[in-house]
């Protein structure tokens, strides 16, 4: 087999404050007035700048035809990965060959313009992309198609609803026909219909022989289009696997804290002030730490944290998923009416919001818990999907005198009754 | 379905380049269809949901041109080398005009574009030189009015403008597309390029013979007059069309000298910041 991309001992360095996101540029003004303390300080000019290794030293082989995952949490360099392999950014250090052309999904829709018809877009978008005019001439009917807008091709896209939009966008960079095809977090948009016709179209690409790098939070969706994955923390590579012993790496490898999670001052943004998280944990009913519960017996989650202003119309909540990524519920603290009343504006201080999972409800299986603060429509003040995971234990809880695994996400006792009606 | 004939895929080569980067201008050759794609989208843009339109382009050197009238003609009587003054100042204000939109678009082209940069990959020389093009359209617009004044004033232009206009219409691009590579790139990383460019435009209109004759400049200044290429390239429109002055001379060959001195060395700066637009944008 040929190799398609050989990466090589790559390592990318940010300055910080430029890493993507950030948005920060310098003013003439700032290095006007840095001259003076650099003139001075010259020792401490260069020990000043603080470096970020947003990739160090990353080096794999993708042979030609092949669908690689990439996982990791926010922050590992995942992106940063595929921005060099698109040519968007360069890196500080190593070589990447690349046998083809490369085309990413790292945004759908990009250089699309609000004044331009649909069909005006498909044009400029698949120039963009890289594809020829003749390219996009040939494809065009079946681009439409796959979007499903054809009644608004000669319609502005600033009128099209966001779906319209999306899936425009999609069909254009989905008819791409590259050698290697980098998709990053495109399924996390759109309707399940979409994501689902999304990743057939994946599949499809897979199927064509062509060479596919993959990063997804949503590792049903990793399972499903992979059979092979990368690992990365904090910039590194950390293991190559099959997808599912990947995958169970990868959970195990960030879900180590045991029924609690806390955080120190350095882990929390400066973006969440004035809401400061502290401690996430999970009690069984006698009033312990735990990290397996049973399914038959409720849970207690406390979620502790402080104020350091008020905040008006705060909501501390949080979401529960399975390690699958798939949600199971939301919930805040202020849902009730009546709470939410009371608390309309928040106080500094000192607090503890705390619920209880009634039992008989989760399924076996192990679940994460993340955690938001935010206060609806103006600012979202604290976010960790992936706080903290526990593990369900289904002794006996409804059905455990066979021996096998209950579909679904819950698992409630419900109130059968049977009754003979030919009597 | 047409089959596209692929041909056996290239391996492309991705590491840090370091010092003086390739130039590698056949990369924007392969892109030369998304220029085009660029210059469509922002003319198609350009006058969208105005009252008037087009119209626009025609609009802004013909009032220029009025209230140079105005000043210079009915005020101050400039001489304007026997030429009637509003067509001495009307042919000025063509290339002129060019050269001040292209800068304007150029300079912003990368911030406005920020989310193609940080997303994809392309030459990102195609942005500025999409902007820089672009405003050939507005040119041809209102080089129609200047025909038709031509014949208002019975000015017959002799063969050499067939050649000599658009070898100067080249002139003035390039000289645009030199400054607009500086300044595009310098705005990634200083948005301070955006308060200082109204004054450039401003001051470089006084130091260009566009609402007086470059004959007004005493002969030992000439050269360094020369230095500014929109000198030249204003003079040489106006020899070219109407007549006046000796045609390319010394002056226009050390003007054209500039301008490539500046598209070269901006294009280099320019491919040398490209590797951190991304980073920086």
């Amino acid at each position: 087999m040929t190799i398609a991309i050989r990466v090589d001992d790559i390592s990318k360095r940010y300055k910080i404050g430029t890493a993507p996101g950030k948005f920060r540029y310098g003013m003439l003004r700032d290095q006007i007035a840095a001259i003076p303390r650099k003139l001075f300080k010259r020792d401490q000019g260069r020990a000043g700048v603080d470096f970020i290794w947003a990739l160090k030293d990353v080096s794999f082989d993708l042979e030609e035809g092949r669908v690689l995952g990439i996982i990791g949490r926010n922050g590992a360099g995942k992106s940063t990965l595929l921005k060099v392999l698109s040519r968007v950014t360069e890196p500080t250090r190593g070589t990447v060959s690349v046998r083809g052309r490369v085309g990413s999904l790292l945004e759908v829709g990009t250089g699309f313009h609000p004044e331009l018809t649909g069909r005006e877009n498909i044009y400029l978008n698949g120039a963009i992309l890289g594809m020829k005019r003749t390219e996009i001439e040939s494809k065009f009917d079946e681009i439409v198609d796959f979007s499903e807008v054809s009644q608004f091709i000669d319609t502005p896209v600033k009128r099209y609803s966001s779906g319209m939009y999306l899936r425009l966008a999609f069909a254009v960079a989905a008819h791409l026909e590259p050698e290697i095809l980098v998709v990053d977090e495109v399924l996390a948009v759109g309707d399940a219909e979409f994501q689902r016709k999304c990743l057939g179209k994946m599949n499809d690409v897979a199927a064509q022989g062509r060479t596919v790098l993959f990063v997804s939070h949503n590792m049903s969706a990793i399972l499903r289009l992979t059979q092979e994955a990368v690992v990365m923390q904090k910039g590194q590579l950390t293991l190559r696997a099959p997808t599912t012993e990947a995958v169970d790496y990868y959970l195990a490898s960030g879900q180590s804290q045991a029924g609690e999670r806390s955080w120190k001052a350095d882990d929390v943004p400066a973006s969440a002030v004035p809401f400061c998280p502290i401690s996430l944990k999970i009690y069984d009913p006698r009033g312990a730490i735990a990290d397996t519960v049973r399914s038959t017996e409720p849970l207690k989650v406390e979620m502790e944290y402080k104020l350091s202003a008020p905040v008006t119309g705060l909501r501390v909540g949080i979401y529960l998923s399975t390690v699958r990524g798939e949600y199971v519920f939301t919930s805040f603290d202020v849902d009730d009416a009546v709470i939410y009343e009371e608390n309309s504006t928040r106080q500094p201080g000192h607090y503890i919001s705390r619920c209880t999972l009634p039992g008989d409800m989760l399924n076996e299986g192990r679940y994460i818990i993340g955690v938001n603060a935010s206060s609806f429509g103006v600012k979202r003040f604290f976010m960790d999907e992936n706080a903290l995971g526990f593990t369900v234990d289904p002794s006996a809880a409804p059905g455990m005198q066979w021996a096998e695994q209950r579909q679904g996400l819950v698992r409630p006792r419900l109130d059968w009754t049977i009754e003979r009606i030919d009597e | 379905m047409t089959e596209i004939i692929k041909s056996e895929p290239t391996t492309i080569y991705i590491r840090p380049t370091n010092g003086l980067a390739a130039l590698n201008l056949g990369d924007l050759w392969q892109f030369r269809e998304l220029i085009f794609f660029m210059i469509w989208r922002d003319i198609k843009v350009r006058y969208k949901q105005t009252l008037l339109g087009a119209l626009w382009a025609i609009i802004q050197p013909l009032m220029t041109m009025l209230v140079f009238n105005f000043l210079f003609n009915n005020v101050a009587k400039v001489s304007s080398d026997g030429i009637p003054y509003p067509i001495f100042s009307f042919t000025a204000l063509l290339p002129w005009g060019l050269f001040t939109t292209a800068l304007n678009t150029a300079s912003r082209s990368l911030t406005s574009n920020h989310n193609m940069i940080t997303k994809t990959y392309f030459p990102r020389l195609v942005l500025p030189m999409a902007s820089v093009l672009g405003g050939l359209v507005d040119f041809g617009i209102a080089f129609v009015i200047l025909i038709a004044m031509m014949f208002y004033y019975k000015i017959t232009p002799t063969m050499t403008a067939l050649w000599a206009v658009p070898l100067f219409v080249v002139l003035a691009i390039i000289s645009a597309l030199g400054v607009a590579l500086w300044l595009s790139a310098i705005n990634v990383q200083y948005r301070d390029v955006g308060y200082a460019l109204p004054f450039i435009t401003q001051f470089w209109l006084f130091i260009t013979p566009v609402a007086y004759s470059s004959k007004v400049i005493s002969d030992k200044w000439q050269i360094l007059y020369a230095l500014n290429p929109m000198a030249g390239v204003v003079n040489g429109f106006r020899w070219a069309l109407l007549g006046s002055g000796n045609g390319p001379d010394m002056l226009v060959a050390i003007s054209t000298g500039i301008s490539l001195v500046i598209l070269f060395t901006g294009l280099i700066y320019f491919r040398n910041m490209e590797r951190t637009f991304a980073d920086t944008i």
